[in-house]
């Protein structure tokens, strides 16, 4: 399994450089397989099942009749090429099978051998390849290479999506029994506990007693930090890495600043005290249905009238793109759909829902009502890095290009230098920080460091052409994971920092003058 | 003996390629996108969804995005093979169309843009690395069968004629089940032979990207995932 590797960190260049193929380059990366513990709690089997041929070949047949991405994105492709350059783990590690093409046809091989005319009796000639033993063992390791930032999408002249290949290769993992420890034990925890740290209730309360403290002795105000208050408006849902982790936390405090000068009432949740949604990762609907039902569960009891959700990427992409689905939490129900109306009955139909701190953030500032003082960034230069899944999962503010234009809005409101990075990166080209798609663990670091390759790149530029020294971000696998690479790539780990953190740092609290 | 085979294997061959590609049609239809997914940002109105699927079907929008060498290969074939088809339609009708007309120096000279392309798009599958490495032989043969396609086609055209009345009269006489003799030229049934393989093997190939691409859920989708409840009904189910 994971093997300690030393590694060399990939050069930086001028302009980014398409690899020469190195093939098998990183065939020994794989995560550690998920243990029984892990498993069960999650209706997959603890470990790899004797069967496994049959249950994975039933598994991707019932996959075909629940999701048509997946037989059509298998079917459809025709090898153009488009995507081969595309991918930042290919670009990173020169592996021909990190081409997000390449990477689909693991899985493309076995589906045409046993559901396709063609691939039954002439396997060769469209290279479709029996299930063993020794391509599960592959699955693991490259469907772990994938960090589901949909780059690839963009580019294909069909849309495929190698997102939701890698998805459903992860589920056919997990139903026979070959899940990712990582992804499968933060899963257990967020089930069982709440939060994917594990971090129980009273903890959490301590925690956030401890941030109020700190707020007070900054603004010398009262700076609230509630949890579980029945009644309040709002309710937040944040990723819990805000909790404890630098510089996430630093953002947690900025929201409740903004919370307090806007006078809104909220609370945070200790029974729903997770934004992530890891069930997105392994591609099993109903594990991140239990996971977003915890939500509504929690918005139902303390009778909320909003959810906003925090800084987290593919948090926001389950919040906004699969919460109504998943679980009722959103608007525009069918007058019959009894679970979707019991929230959506509950929830002000003036707000979004969900709507995401960015843009509640930029609704006050549009209604100035916020004091704002920018000077107090001005020790920054700052960029700002589109995170996967909100650039391409996600939207804000109810327009086309929200996502991209209210967090720069919102910047640009409380620092005075602020500098894009080459736009052939950005936007919805943006590429993943590298540790995305529930990657984001000390075993596959090497993959971690070469995937960063392409933002390291582009924020190299501006940290030496324009004096770039604050990197802002609204997601906390970005923030953990810049942290963690930005030091193999010559630059300080401190510069990643929370997007509230600049808006609270910026904010002015009267009676502190 | 020629004109019966022929005969036999076109109604053949029809039937195939309908009923496949209705099968698999059906399939996609049939089968729920359960999560909203459109690659975004996506349209937020149906209209607007309409005119990004549009673009991507008559412009190849996001293949532009990637890499100009496989677009100009690519449109420049698809393009030429559209010109080709509609051409095509003088040996359907008795009296061909406005359209039919119009088209007819279109549809000639773009059958050499049409080897043209087909013929980028193999080189490409030889001479880039990374498209080499993920080439299968069904991939090549799709070529060399276009290829073969276009080539024979533009031989009768630019080379050594062929009787194209009497083509005309089999083609019609096999849509209202009055065969008419089929001219024994060489080159002609060859190409007829390679456009039957073609359809034979169109609902059991990558070809279906041409109908699938409809089908998309990352590129026929709208954003209104807040606005409006979308939900599988095996998922629903789930909720009872």
């Amino acid at each position: 399994m994971a093997k300690k590797v030393d590694f060399d960190t990939p050069a930086l260049s001028e302009y980014l450089q398409i690899p020469v193929l190195q093939e098998g380059a990183m065939a020994h990366s794989s995560p550690f397989v998920a243990k029984p513990a892990h498993q069960e709690p999650l209706n997959f089997p603890g470990e790899l099942v004797e069967d496994w041929h049959d249950q994975a070949i039933a598994k991707m047949e019932d996959l075909s009749k629940t999701s048509r991405s997946f037989s059509l994105f298998l079917d459809i492709c025709v090898h153009c090429g488009s995507c081969t350059d595309k991918c930042h783990y290919f670009i990173g590690t020169a592996d021909p099978k990190n081409m997000p093409v390449a990477r689909q046809e693991l899985l493309r091989s076995v589906y045409r051998r046993y559901f396709t005319f063609a691939g039954k009796y002439f396997p060769n000639l469209v290279g479709a390849k029996d299930l063993t033993r020794e391509t599960l063992d592959e699955w693991h390791s490259y469907f772990h290479q994938c960090s589901e930032c949909r780059r690839c999408s963009v580019f294909c002249p069909y849309g495929i999506d190698t997102a939701e290949i890698t998805m459903a290769a992860r589920d056919i993992l997990d139903a026979v029994g070959y899940g990712q420890k990582y992804d499968n034990e933060i899963l257990t925890k967020v089930l069982k506990i709440g939060n994917n740290l594990g971090l129980p209730g009273p903890a959490l309360a301590a925690t956030l007693e401890d941030c109020e403290e700190d707020l007070e002795e900054e603004t010398g105000l009262p700076v609230r930090m509630p949890l579980n208050e029945k009644g309040a408006d709002v309710l937040l849902i944040t990723p819990s890495a805000d909790f404890f982790a630098e510089p996430h936390i630093d953002g947690l405090m900025g929201y409740a600043k903004v919370f307090h000068q806007a006078g809104i009432s909220w609370t945070m949740s200790d029974y729903a005290s997770e934004g992530a949604n890891f069930g997105m990762f392994i591609g099993n609907y109903p594990t991140m249905k239990k996971v977003a039902e915890r939500i509504r569960t929690a918005a139902l009891e303390l009778g909320v009238k909003r959810v906003i959700v925090g800084e987290c990427g593919h948090a926001w992409r389950v919040a906004y793109s699969f919460w109504n689905t998943l679980a009722g939490t959103g608007h525009g129900a069918a007058a019959d759909d009894k679970y979707a109306q019991m929230l959506q009955k509950q929830l002000d139909p003036r707000y979004p829902a969900p709507q995401h701190i960015i843009e509640f953030t930029y609704d006050l500032l549009q209604r100035n009502a916020l004091k704002i003082d920018k000077s107090a960034n001005d020790h920054r230069t700052v960029t700002f890095h589109d995170s996967c899944n909100v650039a391409r999962g996600t939207g804000m503010g109810g327009i086309e290009r929200g996502q991209f234009i209210l967090p720069r809005e919102v910047i640009k409101a409380v620092v005075n230098n602020y500098v894009e990075m080459d736009s052939s990166t950005m936007f919805e080209e943006t590429f993943c920080c590298g540790g995305g798609g529930g990657l984001l663990t000390d075993d596959l670091m090497e993959l971690r460091v070469k995937g960063a390759l392409p933002r390291m790149n582009a924020l190299k530029k501006v940290f030496d052409d324009e004096g770039v020294d604050t990197l802002a971000a609204i997601c906390a696998i970005c923030k953990s994971q810049f942290t963690k690479v930005l030091p193999f790539y010559d630059m300080p780990m401190h510069m990643i920092t929370s997007v509230h953190q600049l808006v609270g740092d910026a904010l002015v609290f009267e009676n502190n003058d | 003996m020629l004109t019966g085979l022929f005969a036999i294997l076109f109604y053949a061959a029809t039937a195939i390629l309908v009923v496949g590609v209705a099968n698999r049609i059906a399939a996609y239809w049939r089968t729920p996108a359960p999560l909203k997914i459109p690659t975004m940002p996506a349209p937020r109105t149906q209209g607007g969804m309409v005119y990004r699927m549009g673009r991507e079907v008559v412009l190849f929008e996001s293949l532009f995005r990637s890499n100009k060498w496989i677009w100009i290969f690519g449109w420049m074939f698809h393009m030429a093979l559209f010109l080709v088809l509609l051409r095509h339609g003088r040996y359907f009708q008795e009296s061909p169309w406005f359209l039919t007309e119009v088209v007819q120096p279109f549809g000639k000279y773009g059958g050499f843009a049409m080897i043209a392309g087909l013929a980028g798009l193999w080189g490409r599958r030889f001479l880039v690395e990374r498209i080499r490495y993920i080439s299968t032989p069904s991939d090549h043969l799709m070529l060399i069968l276009l290829l073969g396609i276009g080539i024979s086609g533009m031989m009768m055209t630019m080379v050594a004629h062929t009787d194209i009345v009497a083509l005309k009269h089999f083609m019609i006489g096999l849509m209202v089940f009055d065969w008419k003799p089929l001219p024994a030229d060489p080159v002609l049934i060859a190409h007829l032979s390679l456009v039957i393989i073609l359809m034979v093997i169109f609902p059991i190939s990558k070809l279906m990207h041409a109908p699938g691409i409809f089908f998309s859920p990352t590129r026929n989708q709208i954003d209104d995932s807040r606005e409006k409840r979308h939900i599988a009904p095996w998922a629903a189910e789930m909720e009872k």
